[in-house]
């Protein structure tokens, strides 16, 4: 019985990073059905944001309340996440509608440019950026009054974001001659985020160690489930969300903004990102590459569990969970000690990490075969959208 | 920070012209290089390299700046004295981006076009599988500066890290005698965990030892409750765990065997072969505090030659660096190649070879001799992590010989490797 309640724990516990990680991407790519590449990237930002608030509450505020910046340090991630994504949105995706592999390329694009933004972000670098971007969007307003020859008219705002561009690198270069400005904020380096003491330890309950970290993780994945599915359901924007998600054009005839719908709802998808991001800063190491980590399987959970199902993506989450975590761990053999020779070989062979992994994969791949929608296909008018 | 790659790019550029135009673009980027007086007769290029981005770039990058902190010393000490002739080393950088076959076609790249004279370069196991073919066809010459699985000796390549009897076995034989017979092996997915721990367990078997299990993660994944539960099935009451894994899974690995519960307090004995001191600042030395290492240099090492690196590498790249036993060796390893072409009095890649066993240096570590497997005798440490990230040396076995066929595995036991040897199978014979 011990046994049982240790694996349904520690399924649990993979499952529900899981569910945390896929959560943002079963709304962006369930609902809108765009593929962002970049939402490893969104996460890592997450975690970015949990190390500077970590950070600043180290430096600034007494050391009595640095146990709860991890709680503080959630919000800010949403926000910080969210608002990435809306950019994401409005300057990328929001362009590629309707061309997922474009789509998918263009934000594998952003995802690579977010990794080397957090390797080489330092001061010169932000105020040049800042002011390429501020020149870019002002300059064709003040371009107004001048008059071009028709044929080069179309190209004013080529011409403005390309000096803007100039002027950006030119003052980061300018300013990264002072040393203290060069400094990269984060550099390439892993970033030492660490758990406040409470979740560092462990709970003992009736024979399982259950750390407190997982707890508070399947803790998290609860509120944010819970969250998101409220949204959907009972909130004005939520049943909007929902109506352009089955039927895009009668959605817009009805009068609903649906430009806004697909902002808000990247930026959710966004914004839960940042919160999976926060989480996995407890488990793992926060650094440029974190996003990468994690990318596979949450595509491999959405598509598992049936794209735009919220209940699949978690059942899937906690299916690959409990299933990687008995074959990885070998429990097998405890659970069925006087298995046959060779069944118990096969057992011991799959019992590594990286074999649970290929094994869980390949479980995949033929439950697919059976069912390729995945768990909970979408019915009716919904294939359409 | 955007004008640092473009003048990488302008010198690399120039680089490849002329001698002039090489020294006008090493004065463009900061002047720091400039020799007193330009007192130089000419100039010998080496190549650097590393990974410069991708997954590796976190650890290569300081191997990267130790040896052009090397470098600079040699050449403000007046560069490389051949044929009486001082030498300025000019360094050719190249990215291996974390991606082997790159490693393999910079090579080329850095033989052919540039025609360095050594190529210092490499991290992973793999990246170095993927380089030996090329410099052992072009029968030129790779400086390695990483402790490794051994199992191999190239007439190409010279390895300036640990084998694993100066670093792997010490260490389980200061196990088995200190801390207990029963062993969990933990690593990453590739050819160094899985080789040394297909050593450690014919040592193990041969000195009277346990393995309770063993475990393999994907490079990179960051989930390892399996394991967790599989340490605490095998070892109940506390044991040894043996940890060869690399990269960003150890950070999830230290921080989540903590919140378990398998600690150094509740009798668990953790010894790191991939840990040093970059490594901990990462993790977090909270997470890692009371567990082992094995090393050949610590920063903690108390004589004025660890000193004197340590300060001068933080002066040189910042207050908040940590030197680390990678550095060091390839630290070391810029100055014994100078060497062996001093002695030599050329900087041929043939005659610096043959001239470079026996050469000594006094490296931050102590006195370290290049021997004829083209291995290096190093300092053996085992040292305890503490609160400020640095090690407590416990144990200094002294300078150990290198070996780079294993004696405890049975297909290799007897063999020996010796280049001052004229034979045809010198890399490999029986003794």
């Amino acid at each position: 019985m011990n046994l049982f309640y240790d694996t349904l724990f520690n399924g649990l516990a993979i499952g529900s990073v899981l569910v945390l990680a896929a959560l943002g991407l079963a709304v962006v790519f369930g609902l809108m059905g765009v593929i962002n590449m970049a939402h490893g990237e969104l996460m890592m930002l997450g975690a970015y944001t949990t190390f500077v608030v970590q950070n600043v509450f180290k430096a600034v505020l007494p050391e009595s309340v640095f146990p709860i910046y991890i709680l503080v340090a959630i919000p800010f991630a949403f926000l910080v996440s969210g608002l990435a994504g809306l950019l994401l949105e409005k300057t990328v995706v929001r362009r590629l509608y309707g061309r997922p592999l474009e789509t998918l390329l263009a934000t594998w694009g952003v995802s690579l440019i977010l990794q080397q933004f957090v390797r080489s972000v330092s001061s010169a670098f932000a105020i040049g950026l800042l002011l390429a971007v501020a020149i870019g969007l002002f300059l064709p307003r003040l371009l107004v009054r001048v008059q071009l020859a028709p044929r080069w008219a179309g190209l004013k705002g080529t011409i403005s974001w390309i000096s803007a561009g100039l002027v950006g690198i030119g003052v980061a270069s300018l300013l990264g001659e002072e040393r203290s400005l060069d400094q990269p904020w984060f550099s390439a380096r892993n970033l030492d985020v660490t758990a406040p003491s409470w979740l560092r330890g462990s709970i003992e309950l009736g024979g399982v160690t259950m750390p407190t970290a997982r707890l508070f993780i399947i803790a998290l994945t609860i509120l944010a489930l819970w969250g998101v599915t409220w949204f959907l359901q009972k909130s004005v924007w939520g049943i909007r969300i929902r109506a352009v998600t089955q039927n895009r054009s009668m959605s817009d005839c009805l009068g609903i903004p649906t430009e806004t719908v697909d902002a808000l709802t990247f930026l959710i998808g966004s914004g839960l990102a940042g919160v999976a991001g926060v989480a996995v800063t407890l488990l793992g190491s926060v650094g440029p590459n974190l996003g990468g980590n994690y990318i596979v399987d949450c595509f491999m959970v959405v598509v598992l569990g049936g794209v735009g199902k919220l209940l699949g993506t978690v059942l899937a989450a906690l299916g690959i969970g409990v299933i990687s975590y008995v074959v990885g761990s070998g429990s097998l053999l405890l659970i069925w000690p006087a298995m046959p020779a060779g069944l118990n070989e096969l057992i011991t062979f799959f019992a590594t990490t990286s074999m649970a992994k290929v094994l869980v994969f390949a479980l995949i791949v033929l439950f697919l075969q059976v069912r390729p929608a995945g768990l909970f296909p979408p019915k009716g008018r919904m294939v359409e959208a | 920070m955007l004008s640092a790659p473009l003048q990488k790019t302008s010198f690399r550029l120039l680089s490849g012209a002329t001698a002039l135009a090489a020294s006008l673009s090493l004065v463009a980027c900061g002047g720091e290089k400039k020799s007193e007086g330009g007192a130089f007769d000419g100039e010998v290029k080496v190549g650097i390299l590393h990974s410069r981005s991708g997954t590796m770039a976190i650890s290569e990058n300081t191997v990267a700046e130790a040896e052009l902190m090397a470098i600079d010393e040699i050449n403000k000490a007046g560069g490389v004295l051949v044929d009486g002739k001082h030498l300025k080393i000019v360094p050719v950088e190249e990215d291996g981006a974390s991606d082997w076959p790159t490693f393999a076609e910079k090579s080329k790249k850095l033989i052919d076009q540039d025609k360095v004279a050594v190529v210092f370069g490499g991290w992973t196991s793999a990246s170095r599988k993927a380089m030996l073919p090329v410099y052992e066809a072009k029968d030129h010459f790779l400086y390695y500066p990483i402790q490794y699985e051994g199992q191999e000796c190239s007439k190409n390549i010279f390895y300036s890290g640990a084998t694993p009897n100066q670093q792997a076995e010490p260490a389980v034989q200061w196990l088995l005698k200190n801390k207990g017979k029963d062993f969990f092996l933990v690593g990453s997915d590739y050819v160094y965990p899985r080789t040394a721990n297909t050593i450690m367990k014919e040592q193990l078997k041969a000195e009277g030892g346990k393995v309770v299990g063993e475990d393999y993660l994907p490079l990179g994944n960051t989930e390892v409750a399996p394991i967790i539960a599989k340490i605490k099935q095998a070892l109940p009451k506390g044991g040894v765990i043996v940890n060869t894994l690399n990269g960003d899974s150890n950070v999830a690995f230290f921080k989540q065997m903590k919140a378990a519960g398998i600690t150094p307090a509740n009798g668990y004995s953790i010894m790191s072969f991939s840990i040093a001191e970059e490594e901990i600042a990462a993790i977090g030395p909270e997470y890692l505090e009371g567990t082992y290492a094995a090393w050949n240099f610590f920063q903690s090492l108390d004589t004025p030659a660890s000193k004197k690196f340590t300060a001068d590498f933080k002066a040189k790249y910042g207050e908040k660096r940590v030197t680390s036993d990678p550095a060091e060796a390839a630290y070391a390893m810029v100055y014994l190649w100078a060497k062996g072409a001093e002695k030599a009095n050329s900087v041929d890649d043939n005659k610096v070879r043959d001239a470079l066993v026996g050469v000594s240096f006094d490296a931050p570590e102590g006195k370290v001799t290049v021997e004829p497997n083209h291995h290096i005798s190093k300092l053996v440490l085992i040292g305890e992590v503490q609160k400020d990230g640095m090690f407590k040396i416990l144990e200094n076995k002294g300078i150990v010989k290198p070996i780079a066929w294993n004696q405890f595995v049975p297909e290799t036991k007897g063999y020996s490797c010796d280049w001052t040897q004229k034979r045809p199978d010198a890399g490999k014979f029986k003794m």
